[in-house]
């Protein structure tokens, strides 16, 4: 790779750019994921590829490819047709609310499976709100439970990038006589295409490995690839089949990497960027682009988003004795045989996303960092791309995979005496891991728009490889640290990936605390576990909320 | 939290202190909350006079009890967890090598063949007032008591009372009502492939109605209206009209002991009841590992989870009948939550065989 600055200090530097993240990825994903499916494949020392043959000889299977791309597909069309519309509303214009807005959508992503089954069957069940849809047990609930989820991602990644697009691109075009929607069309959505790619393969892996929400709202009928490796592993411990999944799921993976990576790369270039005060306006109605945003996020905000998280709140709120506050009020209790009140598990929660949201952002920020270079040599190129599409596959794998992984791994960590399978740290280090790409996701569009001249200037002006960095990127990427920590605290906050599948030391966090008390019989349970649901809401709100506001001031922002 | 505020941090200082010195703060400030550096990290690890409890996501026992034993063994107890009851045999036999801890608790008699067939569990000496009544419990087989029965339950069908009496059609009674068309869109369980009491009642049928006849009975139920649920809490709060949800279902597989939570506030009966002729018993057990750091401390667990103190409180905390016959259960216990007279049995030796086979089978018949 053609390093940017001279001298053996710059190289060192991106040496060690590349080799700590790569460390990182190897030691906590390619090892215990090898490590799993190596034993799918060897059988008494010799290799066994017999799986094959014996999975893809089952009808079932070639069913679960399909659904499985079906549910990813529609899901991403969805999460992308509306996301758009709501990264317009909530990053370009101007509104009183904006900021509770944009911490609300956030709250969907970090919702346990287990909660959601509760906000949305209940209403879609025969007698609920919405049981006259017929809805329940349906693709299509399992769809919009994909959007629900998801619609975040698309909001966040896409809004990154529009609210720091230079206006006047557009605002010229409107001088020379083109229409909104023909600028919309040839100016804007061209320059946001890298950001659309992004959101929209981020959201395929997310719903391509979705396994909670499929069987909580659908069931097996409507198995995917993961379900299915979830089955093989967990239940039957058939882990040649899981083996042979885990590779199907694999290739699907790479390739929709490979498509999106394509597209990206072809829409590509350095942008004029702006800091976000400057391109944000004041909502008009009269704005034909505004008003179908306005419509459009309405729709989507109060009917799939706020529906499910109302009728959650509703039900925290209604207790043996009426309507009241005593399901919050028992939050504050130590329960009886859970050991913590569910403000202690919060705590423990909050704790632990803060250990996996630094990781994320240093092991993040600088894949980012290397990935964002365009080296000359076309081999480098290759490798820097490959190296983009590694750190995504953490998204792509399955969680059960990963997590099993950890378990036949971590016992003794390169020869390591220490046990990291019921350690604390290792659940830190399984989110960090689902963080990483998402902060890669976030903060690589806003680099990569950075034009190369203008570090090429910095660096004729005199400026030290390192200033060149402090001063351009680094100033740059700030920008994009706010949303990418929010993004990283709330797939911590939620619990994704493998974490579900490690032994948890005695320090419940939040989401097992509500999978708990879901388990036991009795209405006070019942309601404990919704108000610990609508605390996590909050508390992920609140969270996202805060991190939206460190990015305001926009440190060394003198570009 | 103590999230670092920027905003107080003056641009102009900021830059002039640098970036590194801001991140570095940053850092600490952090650090200060996070979970490996606060004040409730465990820095125990494996030593001699620690033991680590292997265990499932609803072991509980009630506030002091576990420090008590501490305090008397000497001993400190790390309690780690796994979400899914299902898999933790299954884990425990991937990590046979490398064990995760020093006794597991938690092993139910539908996976009990398998983990004394994988090795994962070794014979202990205990000495504990219930040990005899725990040897009732013994899984047929495992003559050197590998596994030692720490409580039990019966798995069986709760009908909303109220719901059948408002509407003045009888309640089911045994397996067979259920197909009758009375009760057609009225039943919904668990799916035993993802749920742990979803199998237990897989296996009930097994039992009632023989390896011939038990996947004519789920297709005739799948005719009659049945509803699958991915797992027990979506059946009973989300499908269930009785379990605080108010779904639309009044027929929900649960346990014998789920009734008396069901009494409504300021009422003196529960509006449940279970259906004793449609029940199987499941068998919790314990057993040390095998190649277990601390096995001498695993065995003093073990006493201690058979000791009366955990057995009366094991209703209380974990829903189940503690296997003593030594200890009062609660009052509520006593008066509704009787046990099923003859609930269903199949040789744990034919569920270790047959059970991936039934799952097949019975994911093909109901499913589709």
């Amino acid at each position: 790779m053609r390093v940017p600055g001279r001298g053996w200090r710059a190289g060192l530097g991106w040496g060690l750019a590349v080799v700590v993240p790569l460390a990182f990825l190897t030691a906590f994903f390619v090892w215990p994921v090898a490590e799993i499916v190596g034993r799918g494949f060897v059988a008494d020392g010799r290799l066994d590829l017999g799986g094959f043959a014996d999975v893809f000889s089952r009808p079932r299977t070639w069913r679960v490819v399909g659904q499985t791309l079906a549910q990813a597909a529609l899901g991403t069309a969805g999460a992308v047709l509306l996301g758009v519309p709501g990264a317009y509303l909530l990053h370009r214009c101007r509104f009183p609310g904006r900021g509770a807005l944009r911490a609300f959508v956030t709250v969907p992503f970090v919702l346990p499976t287990v909660v959601v089954g509760v906000a949305f069957r209940s209403l879609l069940v025969d007698g609920g709100l919405l049981g006259g849809l017929g809805l329940d047990g349906t693709f299509t609930a399992i769809v919009l439970a994909l959007v629900f989820f998801n619609y975040a991602v698309v909001v966040r990644t896409v809004g990154g990038m529009w609210e720091r697009l230079d206006p006047r691109a557009e605002q010229a075009a409107r001088a020379l006589g083109a229409s909104p929607w023909r600028v919309l069309r040839t100016v804007t959505l061209p320059a946001l295409g890298p950001a659309i790619a992004s959101a929209a393969s981020l959201v395929f892996l997310f719903c391509a490995t979705a396994f909670g929400t499929v069987l909580v709202l659908g069931g097996r009928r409507y198995g995917t690839v993961e379900t299915e490796i979830w089955i093989q592993t967990t239940q039957f411990l058939d882990l040649r089949a899981a083996a042979v999944l885990s590779v199907v799921q694999l290739v699907v993976v790479v390739a929709a990497l490979s498509v999106a990576g394509r597209a990206r790369a072809r829409t590509e270039r350095a942008l004029a960027l702006g800091a976000p005060a400057a391109t944000a306006h004041r909502v008009r109605l009269r704005d034909p682009l505004d008003a179908v945003a306005v419509v459009v996020t309405a729709l989507t905000v109060a009917g799939l988003l706020a529906l499910p998280l109302l009728n959650l709140v509703v039900r925290s709120l209604r207790t043996p004795r009426g309507w009241g506050l005593d399901n919050y009020a028992a939050l504050a209790v130590p329960q009886d045989t859970l050991a913590v009140s569910a403000w202690q598990a919060a705590g423990t929660s909050v704790r632990t996303a803060v250990d996996a949201t630094m990781i994320a952002l240093v092991v993040g920020g600088l894949v980012a960092l290397v990935v964002s270079r365009r080296p000359r040599r076309a081999a480098a190129r290759r490798a820097v791309a490959g190296l983009d599409a590694l750190f995504m596959l953490p998204l792509g794998v399955s969680a059960v995979t990963v997590g099993f992984g950890f378990l036949v791994s971590m016992d003794a960590p390169l020869g390591l005496p220490v046990d990291l399978r019921t350690s604390p740290v290792l659940v830190a280090v399984a989110q960090a891991v689902v963080a990483v790409p998402l902060v890669v996701r976030t903060v690589l569009p806003v680099l990569r728009a950075v034009d190369p001249r203008q570090r090429e200037v910095a660096a004729t002006l005199g400026a030290s490889p390192g200033r060149v960095l402090r001063t351009v990127d680094l100033a740059v990427a700030l920008r994009a640290v706010g949303l990418a920590l929010g993004f990283a605290f709330a797939a911590s906050l939620g619990e994704f990936g493998a974490t579900s599948f490690l032994a948890r030391p005695q320090e419940p966090t939040l989401p097992v605390v509500i999978f708990r008390l879901l388990g036991r019989p009795g209405a006070e349970n019942y309601g404990a576990a919704l108000a610990a649901s609508v605390l996590l809401a909050a508390l992920t709100a609140g969270v996202v909320a805060v991190c939206e506001r460190l990015r305001r001031p926009g440190i060394g922002g003198a570009w | 939290m103590t999230t670092p505020r920027p905003r107080t941090a003056p641009r102009t200082r900021a830059r002039r202190a640098g970036a590194p010195a801001v991140a570095a703060a940053a850092l600490l400030a952090l650090t200060a909350c996070s979970a490996t550096g606060g004040p409730t990290a465990d820095g125990t690890t494996g030593g001699a006079g620690t033991v680590t409890l292997v265990t499932h996501e609803s072991f509980a026992l009630s506030d002091g009890l576990l420090e008590r034993f501490e305090d008397e063994s000497g001993l400190t107890v790390q309690v780690v967890q796994q979400a899914d009851a299902g898999a933790l045999v299954n884990q425990l036999v991937l990590t046979k090598d490398a064990p995760l801890g020093d006794l597991v608790f938690g092993i139910d008699n539908a996976f009990a063949s398998r983990a004394l067939a994988e090795g994962v569990v070794v014979p202990a000496e205990i000495d504990a007032p219930a040990a005899q009544d725990a040897a009732e419990h013994a899984v047929p087989g495992d003559e050197d008591g590998a596994l030692t029965a720490i409580d039990f339950g019966d798995v069986c069908l709760n009908v909303d009372t109220a719901w059948f009496a408002s509407r003045g059609v009888p309640e089911p009674t045994t397996l067979e009502s259920l197909l009758d068309p009375a009760y057609r869109d009225l039943v919904v369980v668990p799916d035993p492939v993802t749920s742990s009491p979803g199998l237990a009642f897989l296996l009930a049928t097994v039992g009632a109605f023989g390896q011939d006849g038990w996947a004519d009975y789920w297709a005739g139920l799948r005719d009659n209206g049945l509803q699958v649920a991915d797992g027990w809490s979506e059946a009973y709060y989300t499908d269930f009209t009785a379990g605080g949800g108010e779904g639309p279902r009044p027929v929900v597989l649960s346990y014998a002991s789920s009734p008396p939570y069901t009494v409504p506030e300021g009422g003196d009966a529960p509006t449940t009841r279970a259906l004793l002729d449609t029940c199987f018993r499941q068998v919790e057990y314990a057993g040390v590992l095998a190649g277990a750091a601390n096995p001498e401390g695993a065995a003093r667990l073990l006493e201690f989870l058979l000791s009366d103190d955990v057995q009366a409180d094991i209703p209380v905390a974990m829903y189940m009948y503690p296997v003593s016959s030594g200890v009062d259960l609660p009052p509520e216990w006593e008066s509704w939550a009787p046990l099923a007279a003859e609930p269903f049995a199949v040789a744990p030796a034919d569920v270790a065989e047959h059970r991936e086979q039934w799952l097949t089978t019975w994911s093909d018949t109901v499913i589709g």
